[in-house]
């Protein structure tokens, strides 16, 4: 599997997240997450800067896999990114 | 309120009105729960899958059952999160596909 560095913004809430979450740990994907919706005041508009920049929409999750953003649990677009089959 | 008492106290309101929980027990649960860390956090119960301002006014749009439930459940057969579906959508009679957010931009 190539190295790729998975990073997401995710809702504790969420079941799309939740879903993508999941997903990885299956597959054996390390990856960090931020859930958004437990920071508040100024560290979580500065976390919402950079979501906003991936994802104008903000919505959840925003994936990046290496330079590539995925929005939603898009499993075939995450298999593809990671170059899982 | 416990996570089985507002499932029955929805289930009996929504079905009436042509919407059903998901089928699948374990994801409609944990929607419910989110729905009351919501209610806890914000005093309103906000949609799970999407970030709360806090301001019930600017949400009014994402209080459960949120406005784009009606046009999702229309169109795909299940609302953006998946915690309520239509009759069919839950018999498999349609196709299941992940549905699109619908809440517009500026709302963000």
């Amino acid at each position: 599997m190539p190295d790729n560095d998975v990073k997401m913004y995710t809702l504790s809430t969420c079941s799309h997240c939740k879903a993508t979450k999941k997903f990885f740990d299956e597959c054996n994907v390390a990856y960090e997450f931020v859930d958004v919706d437990l920071l508040e005041g100024d560290e979580r508009k500065a976390i919402l800067e950079d979501v906003k920049k991936l994802n104008p929409r903000c919505s959840f999750p925003t994936i990046k896999i290496g330079n590539k953003v995925i929005i939603g649990y898009k499993e075939k677009e995450i298999r593809e990114a990671l170059g899982l089959s | 309120m416990n996570v089985e008492e507002l499932y029955e106290r929805l289930k009996k309101i929504q079905e009436a009105k042509g919407y059903y929980f998901n089928k699948d027990k374990k994801l409609t649960f944990e929607l419910l729960e989110g729905l009351i860390a919501n209610k806890n956090r914000y005093g309103f119960m906000a949609c799970p899958c999407r970030l709360s301002s806090g301001d019930v006014e600017h949400d009014r749009d994402i209080i459960c059952p949120c406005i784009y439930r009606v046009p999702d459940v229309e169109e795909y057969g299940s609302c953006y999160c998946g915690l309520y579906v239509s009759k069919q959508w839950n018999e498999d009679k349609m196709p299941h596909v992940y549905v699109p957010e619908r809440r517009p931009p500026e709302k963000f």
